[in-house]
């Protein structure tokens, strides 16, 4: 149950995109067309979870412990770079495939800050889902956590850029056109996500 | 400029390098603010507690928890002439856009005296409200849980939740039932440990 | 270039937000008031203007193909000890800013002007730069957070001017998309001519 209501709250309700506002610049950059936004998600969603998984036991089994929390920012970003790296090295030799998809994401992905901003929250903040009980999150909640998170940012970003596909055919008047008509089509689809907050 | 060839040697020395002193930088800016850190956070404290507990008592700022129903509260006790007065309980709840925590101070005889909220992520100008609107928070004051029901007229008790903010009226006063609760537990707690109080 | 326009051009010609578009996170998170906007903005620049010396000055003899990582710890550790010292001396502030602090580690502008500018300049060019770039940032920031609070709590830094609420969907994340997206048309519109 517990799970469910991760899952619902953090791909609904608070929407990576359009409630917490991470990640807006791959957002903005890359959803021009559906099959990049497609691949993009697919990269994020990969590293996210991935990279929540190992700064969440770097964080619980070595600042923690070593009272080395303050170098926190600097060791989750290496880590993040450092894992965006492999990533790339193994799927190159490994999935090709997958590598072809993704491949060309993968480096931008470093500077995203959904990645850093997730990392982070799961240590950091305290969480409360029905009930009375709130705690920091544990390592399964955490993967959970990001995973939803990662989905709910690929869906705002599909459905973006189904959207933006769309617009970018219509009459926009010219100081609106490229990003201030994006801009307010995400207002829009956020005022629409703003009807899922509290059913959790 | 000195040569920066990108040879295996150059890039490990370097990084190296980087991180070593990045790494004494940080060190040093983290012994020099701890001092003031610690400082700020022990005097938010006291002035958290001093506004949810009853004047004239002496608070020991010493964390404390308690486990009641798998829950772990943390809570700070205050004493008059070594008889405690009540206790600051720390006091966790979901709120509408997210956890909403408050620091409740309940009197040694079950009666709540103020509550405060530490933090929330609520709708501004909606369940925000919870944090100033004394019209709302002043119902808390001295409530009495006995005679009166923890819980908003909407559910059958007797407090009035603010407009448009029932999910957060909700929380707040379900997380000053849960302190409540705790207060008993405590009250328990100190009467078997302590006989003589009586 | 002559000093002065390093310093000006963060406004119009170069605005990160405006013309840029980089480092749109905090932009549309924080602003939901014109202080917050100021705040940020100023937390960015001192990020930004330190890690530009920082950089310039190490950037001869960093080898080519770790720059990035080197430049990335020396933002990192900018942003750590800013975060130390708003813990230990602005708490409130910090508080209030949140997870957007630590995520200056991130903001495109920051590594975005390491790369482009401060790599290849000297130290007091680079640190001209950051004031400028870090002014357009912090402008524009507190413009957004003006107009965010004027219509969404009808105030202009906790000054209010009409009594009770303003429309509250200005200061929730919808707002945030509109106001930037209707900035952007003005500014647009404006610097066309």
């Amino acid at each position: 149950m517990e799970y469910f209501l991760i899952i619902v709250s953090a791909i609904f309700v608070n929407n990576i995109v359009l409630a917490q506002f991470l990640g807006i610049c791959p957002f903005l950059g890359v959803s021009n067309r559906l099959s990049t936004a497609v691949g993009m998600s697919g990269a994020v969603c990969f590293v996210i979870t991935l990279a929540t998984v190992v700064t969440f036991l770097i964080n619980h089994y070595l600042l923690v412990p070593l009272n080395l929390t303050f170098l926190q920012t600097i060791s989750f970003i290496l880590v993040i770079a450092a894992l965006v790296q492999m990533v790339e090295i193994v799927l190159k030799k490994a999935a090709p495939a997958l590598y072809q998809a993704l491949g060309i994401f993968l480096p931008l992905i470093t500077t995203n800050c959904a990645v850093l901003g997730v990392a982070i929250t799961v240590v950091s903040k305290e969480f409360a889902f029905g009930g009375a009980a709130s705690h920091l999150m544990n390592l399964g909640e955490a993967t959970v956590y990001a995973l939803a998170t990662s989905l709910g940012y690929a869906l705002a970003m599909i459905l973006f850029a189904g959207i933006r596909e769309h617009l970018a055919q219509s009459d926009v008047p010219k100081p609106f056109k490229g990003l201030p008509i994006a801009l307010i089509t995400v207002g829009i689809m956020a005022m629409a996500f703003l009807g899922f907050s509290g059913i959790v | 400029m000195m040569a920066a060839q990108s040879n295996l040697k150059n890039m490990v020395l370097c990084l190296t390098a980087v991180c070593f002193v990045c790494a004494a930088v940080l060190a040093a800016t983290y012994a020099v603010t701890q001092e003031p850190i610690a400082r700020t956070a022990q005097h938010t404290l006291q002035q958290s507690l001093a506004e949810v507990l009853p004047q004239d008592t002496e608070i020991d700022v010493q964390e404390q928890t308690l486990l009641l129903d798998g829950t772990s509260y943390s809570y700070y006790a205050c004493t008059q002439d070594g008889r405690v007065q009540g206790w600051a309980i720390r006091s966790v709840t979901a709120g509408f856009g997210g956890p909403l925590t408050l620091l409740v101070g309940v009197r040694a005889d079950g009666t709540v005296h103020a509550a405060k909220v530490l933090s929330h992520s609520e709708t501004p100008g909606l369940g925000a409200k919870c944090k100033e609107d004394r019209t709302f928070t002043g119902q808390f004051k001295s409530f009495d849980p006995r005679t009166r029901k923890l819980a908003v007229r909407k559910d059958g008790g007797d407090i009035d939740a603010i407009t448009a903010s029932t999910i957060t009226s909700r929380a707040y006063t379900l997380a000053v039932a849960n302190a409540v609760k705790v207060a008993a537990a405590l009250q328990d707690g100190t009467r078997e440990e302590d006989p003589q109080n009586e | 270039m002559s000093k002065w326009s390093l310093i000006t051009k963060g406004f119009i010609k170069e605005n990160p937000t405006f013309v840029l578009v980089l480092g749109m996170c905090p932009t549309l998170a924080v602003t939901t008031s014109a202080m917050n906007g100021l705040e940020m903005g100023l937390a960015t620049m001192f990020v930004l203007l330190l890690s530009n010396i920082v950089i310039s000055l190490i950037s001869p003899i960093v080898p080519d193909k770790v720059h990035i990582p080197g430049y990335i710890v020396v933002i990192a550790t900018f942003v750590t000890v800013l975060q130390l010292l708003m813990q230990a001396f602005v708490p409130a502030v910090y508080e209030e800013l949140g997870l957007f602090i630590p995520l200056i580690v991130v903001n495109c502008i920051v590594l975005g002007r390491a790369e482009a500018f401060a790599g290849s300049h000297g130290a007091g060019e680079s640190a001209l730069d950051g004031i400028g770039i870090g002014l357009g940032f912090t402008v524009s920031l507190t413009l957004i957070g003006i107009v965010r609070e004027a219509l969404g709590s009808g105030a202009v830094f906790g000054w209010k001017f009409i009594s009770g609420d303003g429309i509250l969907a200005f200061i929730m994340a919808p707002g945030a998309f509109l106001v930037l997206g209707y900035l952007m048309v003005l500014f647009n519109k404006l610097a066309k001519k």
